[in-house]
């Protein structure tokens, strides 16, 4: 049965690997149109679970339902039309310019005998403009620093013109100044362009900045789910990632912003740091 | 400033990406092979000037000539040109799919598994070449089937699979220098040269079975898997994303290539670093990122002749088998390949 307003959702999965069971029984509907952002602590599942969403990993149980149906039985093509991912793991083949790498997003539209039509052409430019690497689009992308490839790889997810976009931690290995870029392009794209994304990031603030719908995960489980501005409070925090904070409003944004409690306040509560002296000091 | 790239448009049907480079590699490699083939043919212990040979192919010159040049040579040129695009194309998709350029067929031990195949159905069996050639073909893929059995832990991943190729490579040399002390001794002579990698005795037969195998594979890999072996350039998951069946591409991609090398072996024995030479050289003559398929065929083939051509002429009144010269041209270049990587100081 499928939730309206989704057109992407998770329903009774049981994602492993190997012998390591990661979830059971997860359900999860990404709201349609939204920014969706996965937070969790290390080895919650939300990069496990976001593979399975893209359909890189096969459920052991249940199934993931692209449009009300499972994503396993339709045409890769098909699908490769409607769901992008930006991996972790994509590589750029050697010595690759900006416009050769972004001109390969447009493989699900494309044969062996239609190689290189108009709108692909146009597609390319849009996405190279939309993205800000117009101007890098002859330069070898291994010359580029990492905000920049970041952003030819998010250049080349838009030239394959998928409503629906999964980034996996998008902002690993970048500057401050350089996450927040790639987060703002992302913002822009959901807003412009309409789309809906589904990211995963590790950093809880810009997650709770960005997003127009957050998931919480630990343990393979949904903690919670919603807009930040209602599911983000200290509990939550403590729950999820076994963090003593206080949760106050941006005074940027006004959304929630997580401010970890101060050292002495948190030993307090616990074992000495060092064997032996007091744990208050 | 790169180059422009070029593209033919036929109505919203029909678009084709030329790129000039990779072109006049293709192109140029490709017109080499045929003056080389030309020379070859013209080649051996009674020489044919370039204008008798062409005046004969089209149908004109002595009888003399015409038995010579149809009879024994043009099918010997002709299996070198198949040969050598074959090996090439073969390691242009292995080296592809590894992301490693050791990652070739021929150091990975499916050319002396042909090799072992065919010998084999000659020394133990007995047959004619379609035997031999059946021979290979199993030989190649249950070398596959041993190699993928070893080297596999949740994908083949570059230094386990080449580790366990140039092992199961050892070892099949060893199999094949057994085999040998189990043939005739007039066999055994013969079968020597053979496993040098020679096209002696390549005679319409090889020819023919070698022309319909490629008829067959070489456009199931250029236009069944080009594309998709230009996605898996980006890693599996990018390929996923892009809609690639990355399993079945990657399964038929692997089969047509150990395919393409056991049928190759099967004609002219396991010649060596062809499949290991020709795409690099493909690629750094491109300068293209990718497979570079259709280059590397043509390099390959021009590489293989080219080298026949050499190891008839070199010393005078001996003809070598082609895998000597193959062998010391590709040891050649790999210790080009390590000088210029301790040059860059990468090792």
């Amino acid at each position: 049965m499928t939730q309206t307003g989704t057109r992407l959702q998770g329903s009774d999965l049981t994602l492993a690997y190997e012998r390591r069971t990661i979830a059971e029984g997860l359900t999860v509907a990404v709201p349609d149109r939204s920014f969706t952002v996965v937070v969790g602590p290390n080895a919650c599942g939300k990069s496990t679970l976001l593979r399975a969403l893209a359909r890189m990993l096969k459920p052991r149980e249940g199934s993931v339902l692209l449009d009300g149906q499972d994503i396993a039985g339709l045409p890769a093509k098909q699908v490769a039309r409607t769901l992008g991912l930006l991996a972790q793991s994509s590589v750029a083949p050697d010595g690759i310019t900006v416009a050769d790498l972004v001109a390969r997003g447009r493989h699900p539209h494309q044969t062996f005998l239609r190689q290189w039509s108009v709108l692909d052409e146009r597609v390319v430019a849009e996405s190279m403009a939309a993205t800000g690497v117009a101007d890098l689009a002859d330069r070898p992308v291994d010359e580029l620093s990492g905000g920049q490839r970041q952003r030819v790889w998010i250049a080349m997810a838009l030239a394959q013109q998928t409503p629906l976009l999964l980034l996996d931690e998008p902002t690993t290995y970048l500057d401050l100044a350089h996450q927040i870029e790639v987060l703002d392009l992302c913002a822009q794209l959901h807003e412009e362009q309409g789309r809906t994304l589904v990211a995963v990031l590790h950093d809880l603030n810009h997650a709770a900045r960005y997003a127009t719908h957050l998931i919480a995960m630990r343990d393979g489980r949904v903690v919670a789910s919603g807009p930040p501005g209602r599911i983000v409070t200290a509990e939550l925090v403590e729950e999820v990632f076994r963090l003593p904070c206080r949760v106050i409003d941006d005074p940027e944004t006004g959304t929630p912003l997580v401010v970890p409690a101060a050292r002495r306040r948190r030993r307090g509560r616990g074992r000495p740091l060092i064997p032996g002296t007091d744990p208050v000091m | 400033m790169t180059p422009p790239v070029r593209v033919i448009r036929v109505g919203g049907l029909l678009s084709l990406r030329l790129r000039p480079r990779p072109l006049l590699v293709g192109t140029g490699s490709a017109l080499l092979a045929l003056a080389m083939a030309v020379l070859s043919i013209g080649t051996g212990d009674f020489p044919i000037g370039p204008a008798d040979v062409l005046r004969t192919l089209a149908g004109g010159g002595s009888s003399a000539d015409t038995f010579i040049v149809d009879q024994i040579r043009l099918p010997r040129v002709l299996t070198a040109l198949l040969v050598g695009g074959a090996l090439a194309l073969a390691g242009a998709v292995f080296q592809s799919l590894v992301r490693n350029p050791l990652g070739s067929p021929d150091m990975l031990g499916f050319t002396q598994g042909a090799a072992a195949g065919a010998l084999v159905v000659i020394i133990v069996i007995g047959g004619g070449s379609a035997a031999v050639a059946g021979g290979a073909t199993v030989g190649g893929l249950a070398t596959g089937a041993l190699i993928h059995a070893l080297a596999w832990r949740k994908g083949l991943h570059g230094s386990r699979l080449i580790l366990v190729g140039v092992g199961v490579a050892a070892f099949l040399s060893g199999i094949n220098g057994y085999l040998l002390t189990r043939a005739r001794l007039q066999d055994a002579q013969s079968a020597v040269l053979w496993l040098t990698g020679s096209l002696d005795g390549a005679g319409w037969g090889v020819a023919a079975l070698l022309s319909a195998a490629m008829a067959v594979l070489v456009p199931v890999l250029l236009i069944g898997c080009g594309r998709g072996l230009r996605a898996l350039d980006m890693g599996e998951d990018a390929a996923t994303s892009l809609g690639v069946r990355v399993g079945r591409q990657r399964l038929a991609l692997l089969v047509s290539a150990v395919l393409l090398t056991s049928v190759a072996a099967a004609a002219a024995g396991p010649v060596s670093f062809v499949a290991l030479t020709a795409p690099q050289l493909a690629r750094r003559l491109t300068r293209a990122p990718g497979p570079n398929l259709l280059p590397s065929l043509c390099t390959g083939a021009a590489l293989l002749v080219g080298a026949d051509w050499l190891a008839q002429r070199l010393i005078a009144d001996n003809p070598l088998p082609v895998g000597v010269v193959t062998g010391v041209l590709g040891g050649g270049y790999l210790v080009g390949l390590l000088a210029a990587e301790r040059r860059a100081g990468r090792i």
